[in-house]
């Protein structure tokens, strides 16, 4: 009969294989921090398009009038959306080659799959409301996509990311609520927030 | 085994990479799989190139329970 740690690490062998056929270890945390960090840039650029010089905790009541301000705002979240993914797949794809793994497999496959039905359903339905008008719901909109993009990909990602997820969605939906504050939500979700995240992911399993 | 039973299917070459193995170790696990009916073969062309995918059975399903079940079982009692 074998010893009983040898058991132990036929169980953890079991349990670690089954994780790594369907979760993306590869994501690293320090992408999530400077996320943030792109979209607190990117929100301090909105504030000079559209607030100031108001203070951005300020209520704003009135809607966007200038058709430039608003392109300006798009470029601006394009530009942060980039960056991140960049950031993020470059600093992944050494993290892989770290581990001696392949960046681009059956996992990753499902998990942007995963990760592009909500996004594009909720990109698209954001511009539609953009082309009709509705800028209030814009920021919350892209909260709440986002979030529900994050827990529609958690199989394939680590636990943390979930709860990303739904952090989103709750501040979306508050964000949708009071609807002035739509920068202050924004730069909360996607800067904030993902600062933290990023920053427990990369405690936990970066080092 | 532990790759099937949390995917719906894997095919040769992402078990291959994922093991680390080659293609004759694993394909001589593979035969010994499908010989007591665990798992399932699925013989297609992607492109024109031959793709097999493997699916766990049921009676595979349940093998590696049971396996599961007695390893943490001994684990079990020796802690007692």
């Amino acid at each position: 009969m074998k010893e009983t740690p040898e058991y132990e690490k036929d169980i953890a062998s079991i349990r670690t294989m089954m994780e790594r056929s369907v979760k993306f270890i590869s994501l690293s945390g320090l992408s999530g921090i400077l996320a943030g960090v792109y979209a607190i840039a990117g929100a301090v650029v909105a504030w000079q398009l559209v607030y100031y010089p108001r203070s951005p905790f300020s209520y704003r009541i009135e809607t966007l009038q200038a058709k430039s301000a608003l392109t300006w705002l798009v470029i601006t979240a394009a530009c942060v959306l980039v960056a991140s993914l960049g950031t993020g797949l470059w600093l992944s794809q050494r993290k892989a080659k770290k581990h001696g793994m392949n960046l681009w497999n059956v996992t990753t496959k499902t998990l942007v799959i995963n990760l592009a039905i909500p996004l594009i359903t909720g990109g698209l339905f954001i511009l539609i409301l953009l082309q009709s008008g509705h800028y209030g719901i814009a920021a919350p909109a892209c909260l709440i996509f986002y979030g529900l993009a994050l827990i529609n990909a958690s199989a394939n990602l680590y636990d943390e990311v979930r709860y990303l997820g739904y952090s989103e969605i709750v501040l979306g939906l508050i964000a949708a609520y009071l609807a002035g504050y739509g920068l202050l939500f924004w730069t909360l979700g996607f800067g904030v927030l993902h600062i933290i995240y990023g920053a427990v992911m990369y405690y936990r399993y970066d080092k | 085994m532990s790759v099937l039973v949390s995917n719906q299917s894997y095919d040769f070459n992402s078990l291959k990479e994922l093991l680390g193995v080659t293609d004759g170790n694993l394909a001589s696990h593979i035969k010994a799989l499908e010989r007591e009916k665990y798992i399932s073969i699925n013989k297609s062309f992607i492109d024109r190139k031959p793709n097999t995918k493997y699916k766990i059975t049921d009676k595979g399903r349940q093998a590696f329970k049971k396996h599961l079940d007695a390893l943490e079982a001994v684990v079990r009692k020796q802690r007692l």
